[in-house]
């Protein structure tokens, strides 16, 4: 459904923390030279789709006792490339860093893998050896050791460091995320409903549904609210989540940081019922000109150029009774703002394509689609009360809402 | 009544009354372990078909609504009704052999939870004839509310669990009393084994936890059947406050689930390095401190729900604290198998591979304990990865030893080890197979409890192997279950104590006498029967006087069933519940007036 090659394709970007191209700030400094003894494990990284990029440290040439640990790890990260062939670029993967939320997470992200990488290949090494080292043997007889107190002091404070080392990056980043938006970021309104998301822009008076738009670099406001359940809002490329509580006004704030034509899948993430694995939405990120004419287009009224008798016909039909087309007189709020759907690429919370073919199936019966979905069935087969050709003018007439 | 003479071995009451009259602490201990391992054999087949409908994308195997039934319900069958069971199941038939006593405070007590839980596992589990709860097990309001949960399946939930949770905190009040007042003589508290410790430190955790959820419970009842909005923001609710209340419990609940094991894993790990455990007083205290620590970390389940950045720094560091004695248990156990001679059998391969498991769960926990990293691993796949290696990789695994450990003792029969090398290999391979993926789809960015995901997405492939995963668990445990029918058809051959173990369980006949112990033991050291043996003591002499045990009864089911008919009643009609209120009080009457000798 997605190509993955253009996505690498805008490769090198290097995002994560300034290993490589040095943005990262001056406390950061040793996780580069890090990054550079242990290299090759990063590849190792790479099978589980974490691709946060330290990938320019393991190429440039090491002393010899590095290469040394790159040969002997050779087959190893051969296998694990095999298997990252199969899941990397993965469209929805949290450690394709794309935004400015996503960047942060990444700063104690990284100090926390490469800790419970070591904590991991410790406690194993040391089941497995131990288990092999004094398995029963003739003659052996076990030492009757009851406990060492100077043990267990070091081995209290081994835990208690790396305890120490992550809440410092964590706490930094946790206060840096938590931070007020500059004042001209863009304010977007998030609205939960059973299982579609709305986007409202209150300062460019924009309503639309399951497709938000966003400039590319500048800082967006969230505010975060549900009609309904609890419904959690997740681009995993551009940030973390934050939940959409019913009775609750939730924020975050971040920036997308680049333009591309692909638009970043999102997803609800809290369980919200019937539907929850369905309720997805797409993240378009624009240029600040392309966001300026998406944003005048959409602003605007329904398009004038639709057939009269389309209207008509679709204003006679029982959609107004939940859906809004601004300049006729359908004013519904239940379901997705309609005034501008011709424009979007998906429809049914980005289940299906925007096709008429797709159109006709939604329209004729959403639950047979969508498990659940709120609008009943319109086709008179499916027991609503539209004709075939009564649902042919209607989806002629969405598909020109441009 | 059954009054039997110091020297006489075995019960002769046999048969389905005898069950049901029971106050036997071992018969219950099997009751309970045997309905355990049945419901955890039914988890499994929930789980079995949600990882056959989630292999390949867009799925068609199960629908939506039914997938979430089947995750709400393979949550709660394996929590309450599996994995609590089958530690209860090792409390009631060990706690008073490891502290040399002949029974439970409260024999009649100890019945009543029992059939108090069968009572509420059927309430639970009978859903599925009617509408199971399909909210999660976490059940968040307001979706588990009327207006968007029409249906009774919320209130099977409710019922359930407020029966299952009477059921644990009488179990709880009876061996944190038990384990206080009935050690040998010379067992002081830290003569103790560890599991006996665990066991202590669970019950008082279940005694504190349960009433949050009671309440909660309660208050969600009322929301739906009196019109009350505790939860329901638009008529002046919180939905948060649910998720305060559940995960008050909730969180200490996961202590609840893995300490049993823990203890566990320090009885058998000693018994096969052939060495006292490492640092005893150490991981003693850690398993306190974790114990105390778990009250303090609840909202770490919450770092997304929009808490100021304060409350989830405090929780966060909170969070992370707990991973010192994590890795203080950690730590101890690997080194009381420095420096052994250690025996690997099957009990001792689960023991090990627990360490393992159980530490990548831990790892993965801390790693979410920082809100930033969790705001991208909270309600994906990562977080089910970590949840099962704590889950399965520590508290089943844990189980696992636990019972080819003590096989011998229940039953006076062995499991076959051959069998068990093949049981342990193929679950082993099979849990990572299933569990380690998940991390790679969390990463990858795929939400828990979705019934389907698009293709292109790139987590087909992951899933796929996963499911076959799954299906390897399977054939593990049908391999498990051929060993445990072939062995129990055996002739029983264990002597009193096969693994020459150093606690006081392995110092009686194997099955042990009805009374336990002919004479009772005087604890002279922390591993009395190694103390013994190299201090040329004898076991204590049998005197022949009487021993009194206590008599059966059936009121203990009596009352259960009245308090089941009760909870029913709310599910249908009023007057179910008033029978159940009539047998309830008629059983509590019969049950004071009981003579006891």
């Amino acid at each position: 459904m997605y190509d993955a090659a253009p996505f690498a394709a805008a490769a090198p970007r290097r995002l994560t923390v300034g290993v490589a191209d040095g943005t990262g700030t001056g406390g950061w400094d040793w996780r580069a030279s890090v990054a550079a003894r242990v290299g090759t494990v990063a590849g190792a990284w790479e099978g589980t789709g974490v691709r946060a990029r330290v990938a320019a440290p393991r190429r440039t040439p090491g002393r010899p006792r590095i290469r040394a640990l790159r040969r002997g790890l050779v087959p190893l990260a051969l296998v694990v490339l095999a298997v990252a062939l199969l899941g990397c670029d993965a469209p929805m993967s949290t450690s394709e860093i794309e935004g400015s939320w996503n960047k942060e997470v990444w700063k104690p992200y990284w100090v926390i893998i490469w800790l419970a990488g070591i904590v991991f290949v410790a406690i194993m090494a040391a089941t497995i050896v131990l288990s092999l080292m004094y398995r029963e043997r003739p003659g052996r007889e076990a030492r009757q050791i009851h406990g060492n107190t100077k043990f267990e002091v070091v081995w209290t404070i081994i835990p208690v460091v790396i305890v120490l080392v992550m809440m410092v990056p964590t706490l930094d980043s946790l206060f840096k995320l938590d931070e007020e938006p500059p004042a001209d970021a863009l304010k977007v309104e998030v609205i939960g409903h059973q299982w579609w998301f709305e986007f409202r822009y209150p300062e460019l008076d924009i309503v639309t549904a399951n497709e938000l738009h966003i400039p590319e670099g500048r800082v967006v406001d969230y505010a975060l609210r549900s009609v309904d359940v609890i419904h959690s809002f997740w681009v995993p490329q551009l940030a973390g989540k934050v939940d959409m509580v019913p009775g609750r006004d939730n924020r975050m704030a971040f920036s997308a940081l680049n333009a591309r034509p692909e638009p970043y899948l999102g997803q609800c993430v809290e369980f919200c019922g019937t539907s929850h694995a369905n309720m997805r939405f797409r993240v378009f990120v624009h240029t600040a000109e392309d966001f300026e004419r998406w944003a005048r287009e959409q602003a605007a009224p329904r398009v004038s150029s639709v057939s009269r008798t389309a209207e008509e016909a679709f204003l006679a039909a029982p959609c107004l009774g939940c859906h809004t087309v601004r300049g006729t007189n359908a004013a519904g709020i239940a379901g997705p703002n309609l005034t501008h759907v011709g424009s979007r690429t998906t429809i049914g919370s980005g289940m299906l394509e925007n096709t008429p073919a797709e159109l006709r199936r939604w329209i004729a019966n959403s639950s047979a689609v969508k498990p659940g979905s709120k609008m009943p069935p319109m086709a008179q087969s499916a027991g609503g009360t539209l004709t075939d050709e009564q649902i042919d003018v209607i989806i002629g007439y969405l598909q020109s809402l441009k | 009544m059954a009054t039997v003479a110091g020297t006489l071995a075995q019960p002769t009451h046999t048969g389905v009354w005898s069950w049901i009259t029971t106050v036997d602490h071992k018969r219950i201990g099997v009751l309970y372990g045997v309905s355990g391992f049945s419901f955890f054999l039914w988890g499994g087949l929930l789980a079995l078909l949600m990882r056959t409908q989630l292999a390949v994308p867009n799925g068609t195997v199960i629908e939506s609504d039914r997938f979430s039934q089947l995750f709400t319900m393979h949550a709660l069958t394996m929590i309450f009704l599996a994995i609590m069971p089958m530690g209860a199941g090792f409390f009631n038939y060990m706690i008073p052999l490891m502290i040399g006593a002949r029974d439970v405070a409260f024999p009649r007590l100890n019945a009543l939870s029992y059939w108090t839980f069968l009572g509420g596992a059927s309430i639970l589990s009978l859903s599925f004839f009617f509408e199971a709860p399909g909210g999660g097990w976490f059940n968040y309001a307001p979706l588990s509310e009327r207006p968007y949960s029409d249906g009774s399946g919320i209130d099977f939930y409710v019922v359930g669990l407020l029966t299952l949770g009477l059921s644990s905190l009488m179990a709880a009040l009876n061996f944190a009393v038990t384990i206080i007042n009935l050690r040998a003589p010379g067992m002081t508290m830290m003569r103790m084994p560890v599991f006996v410790w665990m066991t202590f430190v669970i019950s008082v955790l279940l005694i504190l936890a349960l009433p949050p959820l009671t309440v909660g419970l309660i208050q969600l009842l009322f929301d739906r059947q009196f019109g009350t909005h505790f939860f329901i923001a638009t008529e002046g609710g919180d939905p948060l406050l649910w998720q305060h209340i559940f995960w008050v419990f909730g969180h200490p609940e996961v202590y609840i689930l893995i300490l049993p094991a823990m203890g566990i894993v320090s009885e058998v790990l000693p018994t096969f390095s052939r060495k006292p455990l490492f640092g005893y007083p150490a991981v003693v205290f850690s398993g306190i401190a974790i114990a105390v620590l778990s009250w303090v970390v609840w909202s770490h389940h919450m770092f997304t729900t929009g808490m100021g950045s304060v409350p989830r720094a405090v929780f966060a560091v909170n969070t992370m604290i707990i991973g010192v004695p994590t890795g203080i248990k950690v730590f101890n156990w690997l080194a009381t198998l420095y420096g052994g001679s250690i025996r690997f059998t099957t009990a001792m391969y689960f023991a090990v591979a627990f360490i393992a498991t159980f530490t990548i769960g831990g790892i993965s926990g801390v790693m979410h304990a920082s809100p930033p990293v969790d705001s991208q691993h909270q309600d994906t796949y990562f977080v089910v990865a970590h949840l099962h290696y704590v889950l399965f990789g520590g508290a089943i695994m844990g189980i696992f030893a636990g019972i080819y450990y003590w096989f011998p003792k229940m039953t006076g029969r062995f499991l076959s080890e051959a069998l068990g090398r093949w049981h342990f290999w193929l679950l082993f391979i099979g849990m990572n197979m299933t569990f380690f993926p998940m991390h790679f789809l969390g990463i990858a960015g795929m939400p828990r409890r979705i019934y389907t995901y698009d293709d292109g997405l790139d987590w087909g492939f992951w899933n796929m192997f996963a499911t076959i995963g799954s299906y390897v668990i399977a054939v593990s445990l049908l391999i498990f279950l051929v060993n445990f029918f072939r062995s129990v058809r055996q002739e029983p051959t264990a002597e009193a104590n096969p693994w020459n173990a150093p606690t006081l369980e392995w110092g009686t006949s194997s099955p042990p006498p009805e009374h336990d112990f002919d004479a009772i033991y005087t604890v002279r050291a922390r591993d009395p029967l190694w103390y013994d043996r190299d201090h040329g003591i004898a076991p204590p002499e049998v005197t022949g006087e009487h021993i009194h045990m206590p008599p059966p009864s059936y009121y203990p089911i009596l009352i259960a069933i009245g308090i089941t008919l009760l909870g029913v009643g709310a599910l249908s009609h009023l007057a179910v519940s008033a029978l159940g209120g009539v047998i309830a009080y008629y059983g509590v009457w019969g049950w004071a007036l009981e003579p006891t000798d």
